[in-house]
């Protein structure tokens, strides 16, 4: 079965059929939600985001251009408006939110620690990296972003997106270790 | 952590996560599956990275998903936004194109292809036309393009096949002294002169009974 590309969704929105739209969303509407409510560690507001970052695809489809996938535009513009958001927000609400960090079934460091669970322990290190680093962290290996479009979203040099990876990377390693789990590396 | 640890990484190993996540070129994914082949600590952090894959796609899993009401304030934004009119951005008009020739039958295509470069063809000969009739004019001559063919002969309606290549047309037309007087229409027909005078109708039959058998020819009949 073939299914119509995301790129003549976008045509046809920019003609104003909502239909389109209603395809667009149901498509893309999880990812998109899931990258800022891991950048913005509160529910409510990446619903709004996300809802308001698919408001600008309607408003501004008829300016894609089509230089990049049109999941990677939406998380561009959703990015930008969780960003905007967070500077937006007083800084003791995100101190809240972060020590609550987002919602995830793993167990504390100690409780997983005693059954021994690394995977457990691995995603809830996952969750203490920084927005910087999460977003790359997610944007490569759960969003499947290729160097290039990491580039587009984030706004960086490929390079940048290449070394900050690797950073991110060993952050993890380090809050890994300071839970008692020493992957040899780095 | 020793020495060896706190050297920088080599492009290879920096390229390990887009391996795992497999959204590499074809060209580089070659690259880091030699290296991995042949440095046995760098397949080892590789494990590393697809660990990090693993649980980064479980943690994200286990997120949810929005609740209606986000599809709910979406579609009423929308609804309360002016109705707009149909634009044609560059981005939509390359779809559409791109649209117009996959809905196209591989058949369809090739005998678009046929029929523009044919297009192209008779241009070129019109041009050429012109420049030689200038070049060898002796006198005052105005600067007109050669008179288009009239309504007086008798013509006939082709439609060539789809695989015919414009060569194949080309000398179709040359080795039987055609002419083609417009087109192509609705479903590809040329209206093609086959006698610079009104010929009767035997002869006319006769004629386009002949050009049936050529082999770039699909469909010919007598028009006025």
């Amino acid at each position: 079965m073939q299914t119509t590309s995301d790129e003549v969704l976008i045509g046809r929105i920019a003609n104003g059929d909502r239909l389109a739209m209603q395809v667009l969303f149901a498509r893309h509407h999880v990812r998109v939600y899931r990258f800022v409510l891991r950048l913005l560690r509160n529910e409510a507001t990446a619903e709004d985001v996300t809802s308001e970052t698919f408001l600008d695809v309607w408003r501004q489809a008829g300016k894609f251009e089509g230089r990049s996938a049109v999941s990677t535009w939406m998380l561009s513009m959703a990015r930008f408006k969780a960003l905007s958001m967070l500077r937006r927000r007083p800084v003791e609400e995100l101190d809240e939110e972060a020590a609550g960090a987002v919602e995830d079934d793993a167990d504390t460091p100690e409780t997983a620690l005693a059954k021994k669970d690394k995977g457990a322990i691995l995603r809830q290190c996952l969750t203490k990296l920084s927005a910087e680093h999460r977003e790359i962290v997610d944007l490569v290996y759960y969003h499947e972003k290729s160097v290039e479009e990491v580039a587009v979203i984030v706004g960086i040099p490929e390079a940048t997106v290449k070394t900050r990876m690797f950073y991110a990377r060993k952050k993890l390693s380090a809050l890994l270790r300071e839970q008692g789990i020493d992957r040899g590396w780095p | 952590m020793n020495a060896a640890d706190e050297r920088e990484p080599n492009d290879i190993e920096l390229l390990l996560p887009w391996h795992a996540a497999g959204t590499l070129s074809v060209r580089e994914a070659q690259r880091v599956e030699a290296a991995l082949a042949h440095d046995p600590e760098l397949a080892r952090r590789y494990e590393v990275v697809r660990e990090e894959l693993g649980q980064t796609i479980h943690l994200n899993e286990t997120l949810g998903a929005p609740s209606p009401r986000t599809m709910q304030a979406l579609f009423a934004k929308i609804d309360a936004e002016p109705p707009r009119r149909p634009t044609l951005s560059a981005a939509s008009l390359g779809m559409r194109i791109g649209t117009f020739f996959s809905g196209l039958s591989p058949r369809a295509l090739a005998w678009s292809a046929s029929a523009a470069m044919l297009a192209i063809l008779l241009q070129a000969g019109l041009i050429a036309g012109i420049v030689l009739k200038e070049k060898n004019a002796t006198g005052y001559e105005t600067a007109s393009a050669p008179a288009a063919i009239g309504d007086e002969g008798s013509f006939a309606l082709i439609r060539f096949q789809p695989l015919a290549t414009a060569i194949d047309i080309t000398k179709f037309l040359e080795t039987n002294n055609l002419s083609i007087a417009s087109g192509p229409s609705a479903g590809g027909l040329f209206r093609v002169r086959i006698g610079e005078a009104k010929l009767a109708k035997a002869d006319r039959d006769r004629i386009v009974k002949a050009l049936q058998e050529d082999k770039v020819v699909g469909f010919i009949a007598i028009t006025e």
